[in-house]
């Protein structure tokens, strides 16, 4: 009983603490740096959900992040929609993607999954610097300019703070619910034990694939929502492995197949890469 | 004739790919270990012979054993201070330490020997040679055939030696393995030793990001010949050199990665025990 008041006062205080974060410390410095980790964040959990309760690594989830990342820039540039219109259509084609790699790799255990998600990210990322029609190397760009509140393009960080932070708690919620679902005990069995799991009558690939397709899903909106916050992305810092491995290193600091877990690797791991602001001055007055 | 001579050149350039292979093969079918960093030790490698070369003016034979034993020892002390404390923990253990050798190894090369393409320079093995009409770099065919030499020796090493059918026995069974009075620790040590000193000729200028190539190659060569298949690894490493040159050939150069890895996902949908494995 007082355990769970604890608990439930924690994510109170935290729910506070990061609603009321841009507001306390208001500086541009700190409220890119907040938006950061959210970003963070969000990758992390929603990685987390195959990678962390379904014990699945993913080596190779920025195929996913980049989908969502291309597709509203590709919007843009072909028909000058609004880039949030690409969230949808890079979901599907996460979701499209998940189901072409869990379909194969999902009847085999061990490390298959894991080679063969760095290996398609990897050709995705090739291929996309040898395509033209998506900007080859040089990338593409979003709107410069906001043309109305639509293009989600403001000077403020505070309005991407505020957006990422409700995409951020949906996705908590959602983790929340599956965890004390049917499913989330499911992932959990296969994690302990896949041939336990499948023998107590689980259907071991089928629950592996929809925790991937969820977890692809929302991995897409986190590229979405990079994309729409830089307006700019190129295959490397879409599809880069790099991007994957900084999923995966976030989610397991934290500790991988927990809820909150992303959020403490994020927290860690945002501010270590972050500059010092005194240490990075000198180039900025030079 | 072009055709011939990219045949040639696909094959010889395959045949490195064997032997770097073979390596990582030993480990993940001797402990279901997959080393994520074995791309860096192979570039580790080629700036061990770069230094010989540039410092000490050693010839190809001094700077491939200087390599192959600077690896054998890099792959012993690895073992001893990472792989033996993850080996038996939870797969995301394994990738998370191994892919963090490979980023800490890439990063302090490119601290240390920029981010330069650099290449050998020229040693007792310059020139070509004109074969039937295909001409053939000295250097490149040196490397090709001293690679499949060293994949078979390793291949008979394994299945006709005494140390080979303890490795192999620790592959089967470990426990029943250290009932017979084998060491699986010691085992293992030699395998990481064995696997690391796999050396790369070097007729290919190369800078430090090549170990992400090298490494990615090796999982498709692995999967392609069968995982723990010395053999295997040697044919798969010869057909995916072969097909890398072929595409490059035909579809551009950019192409031929986006080819070898696209075989690679085909793979796992229709042979996902490799050539040589056993299903």
């Amino acid at each position: 009983m007082n355990k769970a008041l604890g608990s439930r006062l924690a994510v109170v205080l935290l729910a506070a603490g990061l609603l009321l974060y841009p507001m306390v410390l208001s500086g541009a410095f700190y409220r890119d740096i907040g938006v950061t980790f959210l970003l963070a964040a969000i990758s992390a959990s929603a990685w987390n959900i195959v990678g962390g309760y379904a014990g699945q690594v993913s080596v190779g989830h920025s195929m996913f992040f980049g989908l969502g990342a291309y597709t509203p820039l590709m919007f843009y540039t072909l028909w000058g929609w609004p880039p949030i219109t690409g969230i949808p259509a890079g979901i599907a084609l996460a979701i499209g993607l998940s189901l072409i790699i869990g379909t194969p790799t999902f009847r085999l255990t061990g490390h298959y999954f894991s080679m063969a998600t760095i290996a398609v990210a990897e050709l995705i990322r090739i291929f996309t610097g040898t395509w033209d029609f998506v900007g080859a190397t040089i990338g593409l760009q979003g709107p410069a300019i906001a043309r109305g509140w639509w293009d989600l393009t403001f000077r403020s960080e505070l309005p991407y703070y505020y957006l990422f932070l409700a995409v951020l708690v949906t996705l908590l919620a959602v983790t929340t619910f599956i965890e004390r679902r049917r499913f989330g005990f499911y992932l959990r069995a296969i994690k302990a034990s896949e041939r336990a799991a499948r023998s107590l009558g689980i259907p071991v690939r089928r629950t592996k694939m929809q925790a991937l397709v969820l977890s692809a899903a929302f991995t897409s909106v986190a590229g979405s929502l990079y994309v729409i916050k830089t307006g700019f992305i190129d295959p490397d810092s879409g599809f880069g492995i790099l991007i994957s491995v900084q999923m995966v290193i976030i989610a397991a600091l934290g500790g991988a197949g927990t809820l909150f877990g992303p959020l403490v690797g994020a927290l860690i791991l945002i501010r270590c890469k972050a500059p010092r602001i005194r240490g990075s001055a000198p180039a900025a007055r030079a | 004739m072009v055709v011939l001579q990219v045949i040639v050149g696909g094959l010889l350039l395959g045949a490195i790919y064997a032997l770097f292979s073979s390596g990582l093969t030993l480990i993940w079918g001797m402990m279901n270990f997959i080393n994520f960093a074995h791309g860096e030790f192979v570039m580790l490698g080629m700036y061990v012979a770069f230094l010989v070369v540039v410092w000490l003016h050693g010839g190809p034979a001094v700077f491939t054993l200087a390599a192959a034993f600077a690896l054998l020892v890099l792959g012993i002390a690895i073992y001893l201070s990472l792989i033996r404390h993850v080996i038996r923990g939870p797969m995301l253990a394994q990738i998370l330490s191994t892919f963090g050798l490979a980023l800490l190894l890439r990063y302090t090369a490119f601290y240390i020997f920029s981010a330069n393409f650099v290449s050998l320079p020229q040693t007792g093995l310059a020139g070509t040679v004109n074969f039937a009409g295909v001409y053939l770099p000295v250097a490149q065919l040196v490397g090709g055939v001293i690679a499949i030499a060293l994949t078979v020796a390793l291949h008979i090493l394994l299945t006709h030696s005494t140390i080979g059918s303890r490795l192999l026995a620790v592959a089967e069974d470990r426990a029943a393995a250290m009932l017979m009075g084998i060491r699986p620790d010691r085992m293992q040590m030699l395998a990481w030793g064995l696997s690391a000193g796999a050396l790369m000729a070097t007729a290919y200028p190369w800078s430090p990001s090549v170990g992400e190539t090298f490494g990615l190659i090796a999982f498709v060569v692995v999967a392609l010949g069968g995982f723990g298949s010395v053999l295997g690894s040697l044919y798969a490493g010869l057909i995916i050199g072969l097909i890398q040159a072929v595409s490059a050939f035909w579809l551009g150069a950019i192409y031929k990665d986006i080819v070898v890895y696209g075989l690679f996902v085909a793979l796992l949908w229709f042979r996902p025990q490799g050539l040589m494995g056993k299903a």
